[in-house]
C-alpha cells in the first residue's frame, strides 16, 4: 500500500468500502447480539421497544428437565464425538502428510467429503441406514454420525499443522535409533499436540451445533439443537434466545480455547515456512 | 516415497478409511437400493420396483419444488456473491494486516453460534410487530409483511453462507499476485476497470467456489424455508422432511434426496470446470 498521488486512491471510495465492512458485520451480528440482548428482555413476543431485565428465560430453561436432558446428551455426544473423530482425523492427516499410495485422490475424498453434503439428505441416508442395521434412535446413532461429519475438520486442522513440521524430524528421530512408534509419540504427537486439541474442541463446537442430522437420527435421545428445532416448530418463545446465548458463549469459549492452542505455539524453531 | 504397507502405517489410515465406508459411503448406497423398496401397510419392504421414481417423477409437486429449490439456491449463489465481493475486497486490499486478523476472526465467530437461533432471531427482526417494523412505524410506514416471504427466506440462506462466501473470496484475493494490480495502475487502468479485468480473473477460482458452497448450502437447507419463507413456495428440503417425518415413505424421499445429489453433483462439476478452465492442473 504506497503511492499517495495514486489515481486510483479515492477517499470517497475508501470510506465507502469501509462502511461497506461495517455493514457487512453487522448483517452478522444482528441475529446474534438480538438473541443475546432478548434473552434478559421481559416480553413474550420480543420486540422494540425493550421490556425490563430478566431472567426468567434462563429461569425458565434451567428448570425445564428436558431441556436438562437435552443438555445431557449433547454433552455426552459432543465429548465422544470430539475424542473420536479428533483420532481419526489425526491418523487420516498422518496418513495424508506421510505416505503416497495407490488410490490416496480417492481416500482423501472419503476424507473431507462428507460436510459437503447437505446435511438432510446425510440426516434421511444415515437414519434409513441405521435403523436397517439396528442403530437408529439412540445416541450411538448420533455420535455415528457426528463423527462423520467431524472427522474432516479434524483432518483439516491437523493436516495444517503437520505442514507446518518440518519433513526431516521424523527420519531424524528414525535414524538415531527411535522405532516408528517412538517417534510417533515423542516427535509427532508434541509437535501437533495445539492441533488436536484445537481440533478437539472444534469438533465439539461442531457437534454442539448440529441439529439436522441429529434430528433425523436421535429418536428420543435429542439433543439441545433438536429441542430447539421443537421449541422453533411450537410457540415463539425467548427460551431459545437463553439457550442459544448459553450454547453460543460454550461454544466461543471451546473455540478461543482452541485458537489460543492453535496460535499459541506456532512460533517454534521447527517452524520452516 | 512408496514404503510397504506396514501395521504401523494401517494403524492411522484405516480407522477412518473403514468409519467412513462404513457410515457415509454405505448409507449413501442404501439410499439408492431403498428407492426401488415399496411400502406396504406403513411397512417397507425390500424390492425392485421403479414406483417410488414414477411416482414422484409424475408429480407436479415435485418438479415446482424442484424449480422452486433451483432457481432459490442460484439467486442465493449469486446475490450472496455480489454482496459478500465488496466486504471481501475491502477487507483483503483496504486492512491493515492486524486488522485483517481480527476481520477473518469476528468472521468464524457465527460458524459457532446456532444457525437455529440465528433464524429464530431473524424472525425478531422480520415479524409483523418485529423490531424493523415497529421502526417503520415510528416514521409512519408500514407495516409490510416481511416474514414468510420469498425474500425472508432470502436473508436465511444469506445468514447461513454470507460469512463462508466471505472468507473463501476472501483467501483468493489475498493470494492475488499483488504486481499484477500495480501492473495495471501503472499502465493507467482505473479503479473499477482494475477490478473486474485484474482482480475477478485472477480469483476467479475461489469466488466460483465460494458461489457453489453457498449453491450447496442453500439447496439443501429446510430451516430457512420453513421457519422464514413460512414453507411457501415447497422446497425439495421441505418435501424431504415430510414426506420422511410425517408419511413413512422414505423410499419416495430417497427419490427425493438421490435428485438432489445428482443435481449438486452436476452444478459442482459444471462449477469446478468453469472455475479451473484455461488453467493447467
Amino acid at each position: 500500500m504506497s503511492a499517495s498521488a495514486d489515481p486510483n486512491r479515492n477517499r470517497a471510495v475508501d470510506w465507502a468500502l469501509m462502511a461497506y465492512i461495517v455493514l457487512a458485520y453487522a448483517f452478522v451480528f444482528a441475529p446474534i447480539a438480538a438473541s443475546f440482548v432478548f434473552s434478559f428482555n421481559s416480553d413474550r413476543f420480543p420486540s422494540i421497544p425493550l421490556g425490563h431485565f430478566t431472567l426468567d428465560w434462563y429461569r425458565a430453561v434451567a428448570t425445564d428437565p428436558l431441556v436438562w436432558e437435552g443438555a445431557r446428551n449433547t454433552l455426552f455426544v459432543g465429548v465422544i464425538v470430539g475424542v473420536v473423530s479428533t483420532a481419526l482425523g489425526f491418523g487420516a492427516a498422518y496418513t495424508d502428510y506421510r505416505y503416497n499410495f495407490f488410490g490416496k485422490q480417492v481416500y482423501l475424498a472419503l476424507a473431507l467429503l462428507p460436510p459437503t453434503i447437505p446435511v438432510i439428505i446425510l440426516g434421511l441416508a444415515m437414519l434409513a441406514y441405521l435403523s436397517r442395521v439396528g442403530l437408529s434412535g439412540n445416541a450411538l446413532s448420533v455420535i455415528i454420525s457426528h463423527v462423520v461429519v467431524c472427522a474432516p475438520f479434524a483432518m483439516a486442522i491437523i493436516r495444517l499443522r503437520l505442514s507446518q513440521m518440518d519433513p526431516a524430524l521424523e527420519p531424524a528421530a528414525w535414524n538415531l535409533g527411535a522405532s516408528e512408534w517412538k517417534a510417533m509419540r515423542h516427535v509427532i504427537v508434541p509437535f501437533t499436540m495445539p492441533a488436536i486439541l484445537g481440533a478437539l474442541f472444534i469438533t465439539m463446537a461442531v457437534s454442539f451445533d448440529e441439529f439436522a442430522v441429529a434430528w433425523f437420527v436421535s429418536g428420543l435421545n435429542e439433543t439441545l439443537p433438536v429441542k430447539v428445532l421443537g421449541f422453533l416448530q411450537g410457540q415463539v418463545s425467548p427460551r431459545i434466545n437463553a439457550i442459544g446465548t448459553f450454547v453460543f458463549v460454550l461454544s466461543m469459549t471451546l473455540v478461543i480455547l482452541a485458537q489460543l492452542l492453535l496460535s499459541g505455539r506456532s512460533a517454534t524453531p521447527a517452524d520452516k515456512e | 516415497m512408496r514404503r510397504p504397507i506396514t501395521l504401523y502405517g494401517l494403524t492411522f489410515s484405516l480407522p477412518l478409511l473403514v468409519w467412513q465406508i462404513l457410515f457415509f459411503v454405505f448409507p449413501l448406497l442404501f439410499l439408492v437400493a431403498l428407492s426401488f423398496w415399496t411400502v406396504k401397510n406403513f411397512a417397507m419392504r425390500p424390492d425392485f420396483d421403479t414406483v417410488n421414481w414414477t411416482t414422484m417423477y409424475g408429480r407436479a409437486v415435485f418438479w415446482q419444488a424442484y424449480g422452486t429449490t433451483f432457481v432459490l439456491a442460484t439467486a442465493a449463489s449469486f446475490l450472496t456473491s455480489v454482496l459478500a465481493f465488496p466486504a471481501a475486497y475491502a477487507i483483503a486490499f483496504k486492512l491493515s494486516d492486524t486488522a485483517r486478523r481480527w476481520a477473518v476472526f469476528l468472521m468464524v465467530i457465527p460458524f459457532f453460534t446456532s444457525y437455529l437461533v440465528r433464524v429464530y432471531s431473524w424472525q425478531i427482526f422480520l415479524s409483523d410487530s418485529g423490531i424493523i417494523n415497529v421502526t417503520l412505524g415510528w416514521v409512519g410506514l408500514g407495516p409490510l409483511p416481511l416474514l414468510n416471504t420469498v425474500g425472508a427466506t432470502m436473508i436465511g440462506y444469506l445468514t447461513l453462507s454470507f460469512p463462508l462466501v466471505v472468507l473463501l473470496q476472501l483467501f483468493s484475493l489475498v493470494f492475488i499476485d499483488r504486481t499484477l494490480i500495480e501492473a495495471a495502475h501503472n499502465m493507467r487502468c482505473g479503479r473499477l476497470r482494475t477490478v473486474f479485468a485484474v482482480i475477478i480473473p485472477s480469483a476467479r477460482t475461489g469466488l466460483v467456489i465460494a458461489a457453489l458452497f453457498c449453491f450447496i448450502l442453500s439447496f439443501g437447507d429446510f430451516v430457512s424455508p420453513i421457519y422464514l419463507g413460512g414453507g411457501e413456495p415447497t422446497t425439495l428440503s421441505i418435501l424431504i422432511t415430510d414426506t420422511t417425518k410425517s408419511g413413512q415413505q422414505w423410499p419416495r424421499a430417497a427419490v427425493i434426496a438421490l435428485t438432489m445429489i445428482a443435481t449438486l453433483l452436476a452444478v459442482a462439476f459444471v462449477a469446478v470446470k468453469f472455475a479451473y478452465k484455461g488453467k493447467s492442473k
